[in-house]
């Protein structure tokens, strides 16, 4: 059986999902006999691949990067999982909904600001309105709540996917976890 | 004939029951180990038919019926978890999630909080409704406690247990629907409200919603079980 291809890719959340995800540490050695890691922010590759079997998603759609990023991944993936809370409720960016993106960037850049009072325009993404969880946009397979999922969750989740057997997620985890 | 013998029989999931006539379907459930899912309901408190959690099914009829205020009668024929029912229950915990900012993570009752325990136990791994991301208040002026509006449900559980149990009726609701919030005295800061400090209605608050001051983090369970013991030794006074 050849390995599956799975690609791990990073939105508005804290990467603390992807620490956990490495947190499996040995784990990951057998892991690595069942899957290859096409594109993630710890490996290499620049441009997400044609073909992708599992992407798992990290953070909430906050950008219009995000929300191009999102699209791509749905596009050219297999099995898209929903990594933690921020992708799967938008967790602790969306805390910005109700005050609104102008305030917060206001209160950042303008009012705190000693020096060149000025609200970045240029190379960074524009927010979006407001923070919204992945699913609101593409299609999600799996969710897997938790900030951040434990390792064993991501272990236990993965084998069992990798494998097509039956997954128990609440069993698992929930949000906040 | 004494009120123990007016006895009721029914049927809750295809179990033959005996119960005492006034008895709640919630009630009677609960004597036999049944388990109807509630977050307005506690021991010690009148019920109030909040939360809607509790809807049952009657045979004969198309209408749900909320077990904690719907009595018993002879006959009758309870169905406590159909398909049907478990919908409706993660619909209702959904509208709760989408309609305030609940964000576990950085909530002081992440892992002691019971809407969050309910959606684990109704296997909720999202939330398939749009969230609202309505801009809701805090109340800090309290010396000891918060009221955090963003994370309350509307149970009235602390309404209740202040009328009630603590005498003072210090919490009511104002507003109508989903623009509804608790408030204290005639929508007063909390701290300068007629409060007693008694701290009952953080015990029963079934969510981060009301909090203890002095708790950080997430290291917030709560105590509601003192209610029962408290209603015993006013009855035995």
């Amino acid at each position: 059986m050849s390995k599956l291809k799975v690609a791990t890719v990073w939105l508005d959340g804290c990467s603390g999902c992807h620490m956990s995800f490495l947190d499996m540490d040995e784990r990951l050695l057998q892991l690595a006999e069942l899957i290859d890691v096409v594109y993630s922010p710890i490996v290499d590759a620049k441009e997400f691949p044609d073909e992708v079997d599992i992407a798992l998603v990290e953070g909430a759609v906050a950008s219009e990067d995000d929300e191009k990023k999102i699209r791509k991944v749905r596009a050219h993936s297999k099995m898209l999982i929903a990594m933690g809370d921020c992708a799967i409720t938008g967790n602790v960016p969306s805390m910005r909904n109700p005050i609104g993106p102008e305030a917060i960037l206001d209160r950042a850049y303008i009012e705190n600001a000693d020096l060149q009072k000025q609200i970045p325009c240029v190379v960074v993404p524009r927010l979006l309105k407001v923070v919204r969880p992945i699913h609101e946009f593409v299609a999600v397979d799996v969710f897997l709540p938790g900030c951040p999922p434990s390792a064993d969750t991501f272990h236990t989740a993965l084998t069992a996917l990798v494998a097509g057997a039956p997954l128990d997620i609440p069993a698992l985890t929930r949000f906040g976890a | 004939m004494s009120e123990n013998m007016d006895v009721r029989t029914l049927q809750i999931d295809g179990h033959e029951l005996s119960a005492r006539a006034g008895q709640t379907i919630l009630e009677v459930a609960l004597e036999n180990d049944i388990n109807i899912p509630t977050l307005c309901h506690l021991e010690g408190l009148s019920d109030v038919g909040a939360c809607r959690l509790c809807l049952v099914e009657i045979k004969g009829s198309n209408k749900l019926v909320p077990a904690c205020v719907a009595t018993v009668h002879e006959g009758m024929e309870v169905t406590t978890n159909s398909e049907r029912l478990q919908k409706h229950r993660r619909t209702i915990i959904e509208l709760l999630f989408a309609e305030r900012n609940h964000i576990c993570a950085v909530c002081v009752s992440n892992g002691h909080c019971e809407l969050q325990a309910m959606a684990q136990e109704l296997g909720l791994t999202h939330i398939s409704l749009p969230y609202r991301n309505p801009a809701l208040t805090f109340d800090a002026s309290h010396e000891r406690f918060t009221a955090d509006h963003n994370r309350c449900i509307l149970c009235t559980r602390c309404v209740r247990v202040c009328a009630e149990i603590e005498g003072a009726h210090v919490w009511d609701v104002m507003g109508r629907g989903i623009d509804s919030i608790v408030i204290t005295d005639l929508h007063d800061d909390w701290g300068k409200s007629s409060c007693t400090r008694c701290g009952k209605c953080v015990q029963v608050c079934p969510t981060g919603a009301l909090f203890d001051k002095s708790k950080v983090g997430s290291d917030h369970p709560k105590y509601p079980d003192f209610l029962p013991y408290l209603n015993l030794m006013r009855e035995a006074r």
